[in-house]
């Protein structure tokens, strides 16, 4: 089962070295696909850090795995995932009149996915 | 053997900072070293590659330039509602090439600045801005704020550069005069630079900044603004006394107010702030900008059409709306009917409707890397990269312009030439005389 939590989707500075390489490079591939959770979050879902997890928006929903930041740094209901071609999926089209997509405080569903899966 | 050139003064055009103190040693046409740049201006110099592309390609199938400007062209005087976007990662000469032909096939014309900071641009309109260049806050700012950024991994040199570190004429001992405060949703590296953290519940930024207009007006807060907002009562009083004593102060803002509900009402309560801090002290806000010349496709669609963003020609003369003429709302609306990107990937970076909309459409776009977008377009020309490849103009962060010294050059042509045969080729196709006709 999982749980609803809010994800901020930001630049980090893995994303804009492995840009450089290119979007289509396996190093920026993998840090567009690595969601950093609240350890204590991550225990209640029992995820441990490289497990797969299933994000879903109102919108749509992609896979991605896990990693743990330090309790500090997140906190507990908050996830972070380097801006790119992931997280636009979980992003809807309206703006609200502005131009600008909500790309941060997104309402997600966090739920673990089975590794037979 | 290889010769080997060292290159003083180049510039970095990966992020907003557009720092022009890089030293770069050229070996053939890689750049094997950048020294004083940051771990991104390093990936940014020394992973560019020539790429092993034709220089054009046409339904998938390699293209001559002249045959790939003659279905560009095509594309875009046969649409009947043309969008022209991207804009800043590229030069202001290229820049202003796109206007010309938004302006002669009554395009629609927009840049990244309305995913990012459009919203703020919505905001200068309507309250204004109080606004520095780096080199004037560098020397006097004694308090410096970042809200909603994270500059230690989107803008490294941001601190040691212009606004943290360095001494200043005003700031004699630098770091040991100026008091660092960051406000953010959640601890990033960014803290470790600050003196201070202020971490705001994600979404209650408005909340925050209007207390604290409050508290600069003498209003009372109540204390459950702590629950409200998860800032305390006293955190709040302790920063209005320190921006209301400081003798320089500067409020740095992000892309945490733009992209996060409340969007433009977020960056115009900073704005506001700031105006209300005025009575006081100087204070002044900036926002901080990501790439190298976002800042310039601000200012160049200013100086061309009278708006920043969102400027559609369909009626023969620029018209302005964020919502209608933003790029993400008329893709997401199934409205346009082609697109003309130059040196962005929406393909991958907006929002899945609009995505859809974008893939059903003929797309030309322009880029020295393959891209999302270049993988979907009908026509996509490799071109040469600004700032190591193609001299111009781009402007920092700070609307201060800075000229590029390119490393070496490039077989692929850069995005001003591939615009400008575009244009002249869209002229002939419409009999449109150019006005200095040495194009034509």
């Amino acid at each position: 089962m999982g749980e609803k939590m809010l994800l901020i989707a930001g630049r980090s500075t893995k994303q804009g070295v492995s840009l450089n390489v290119g979007k289509h490079s396996p190093e920026y591939q993998e840090v567009v696909t690595t969601l950093e959770m609240n350890p204590d979050d991550m225990a209640r879902l029992g995820l441990k850090d490289g497990d797969r997890v299933r994000l879903r928006s109102k919108v749509g929903e992609v896979i991605v795995r896990c990693k743990a930041r330090k309790p500090d740094d997140l906190p507990s209901g908050v996830a972070f995932l380097p801006f790119g071609p992931a997280s636009t999926q979980l992003m809807g089209g309206d703006t609200a009149a502005t131009g600008m997509p909500l790309s941060k405080n997104i309402e997600v569903e966090v739920e673990p996915v089975d590794s037979d899966q | 053997m290889t010769d080997v050139r060292v290159v003083e003064n180049a510039t970095c055009t990966f992020c907003g900072c557009v720092c022009d103190d890089i030293i770069l040693t050229v070996e053939g046409d890689r750049i094997t070293q950048a020294k004083n740049a940051c771990t991104l201006g390093k990936a940014w110099f020394t992973e560019h590659t020539i790429e092993d592309r034709p220089v054009a390609l046409v339904d998938g199938r390699e293209a001559a330039l002249q045959e790939a400007v003659e279905a560009a062209a095509r594309i875009l005087v046969e649409s009947r509602f043309p969008v022209i976007y991207g804009l800043s990662d590229t030069t202001c000469e290229a820049q202003r090439e796109a206007v010309a032909i938004a302006d002669y096939i009554g395009a629609n014309i927009d840049t990244t600045t309305s995913v990012c900071h459009g919203p703020s641009g919505i905001a200068f309109q309507g309250v204004g801005e109080s606004t520095a260049t780096l080199g004037e806050i560098k020397n006097r700012a004694d308090l410096v704020i970042y809200w909603g950024g994270n500059p230690a991994e989107a803008h490294p040199r941001h601190f040691t550069r212009y606004s943290v570190t360095p001494k200043g004429m005003f700031v004699p001992r630098g770091r040991k005069d100026r008091t660092v405060v960051l406000v953010d949703v959640r601890r990033t590296p960014s803290a470790r630079a600050a003196d201070i953290f202020i971490q705001v519940k994600p979404g209650k930024d408005f909340e925050v900044l209007w207390a604290l207009r409050a508290l600069v007006k003498g209003r009372p807060v109540p204390s459950f603004i702590e629950e409200e907002t998860g800032v305390p009562l006293a955190t709040l009083q302790d920063l209005v006394e320190r921006m209301k004593n400081c003798r320089y102060g500067v409020l740095f803002f992000g892309m945490g107010l733009t992209m996060t509900r409340g969007r433009h009402f977020n960056s115009g309560a900073l704005l506001a702030l700031v105006t209300d801090l005025n009575e006081y002290t100087h204070f002044v806000a900036k926002p901080v900008r990501g790439h190298g010349n976002v800042t310039g496709a601000d200012n160049v669609l200013s100086w061309q059409t009278g708006f920043p963003f969102a400027v559609n020609f369909s009626r023969g003369f620029p018209r302005f709306n964020p919502g209608e003429f933003t790029t993400v709302d008329l893709l997401a609306r199934g409205e346009a009917d082609a697109a003309l990107i130059i040196a962005s990937d929406p393909a991958s970076n907006f929002p899945r409707p609009a995505i859809e909309h974008l893939r059903r459409i003929p797309v030309i776009a322009l880029d020295p890397k393959p891209t999302y977008t270049t993988d979907i377009a009908k026509v996509a020309f490799t071109t040469a990269t600004y700032g190591i490849n193609v001299a111009g103009t781009v402007y920092r962060m700070d609307d201060v312009p800075i000229y590029l010294r390119p490393a070496f050059p490039s077989p692929y042509p850069s995005d001003e030439e591939v615009l400008r045969a575009i244009k002249v080729r869209v002229c002939e196709l419409l009999d449109i005389p150019l006005p200095n006709g040495k194009h034509h």
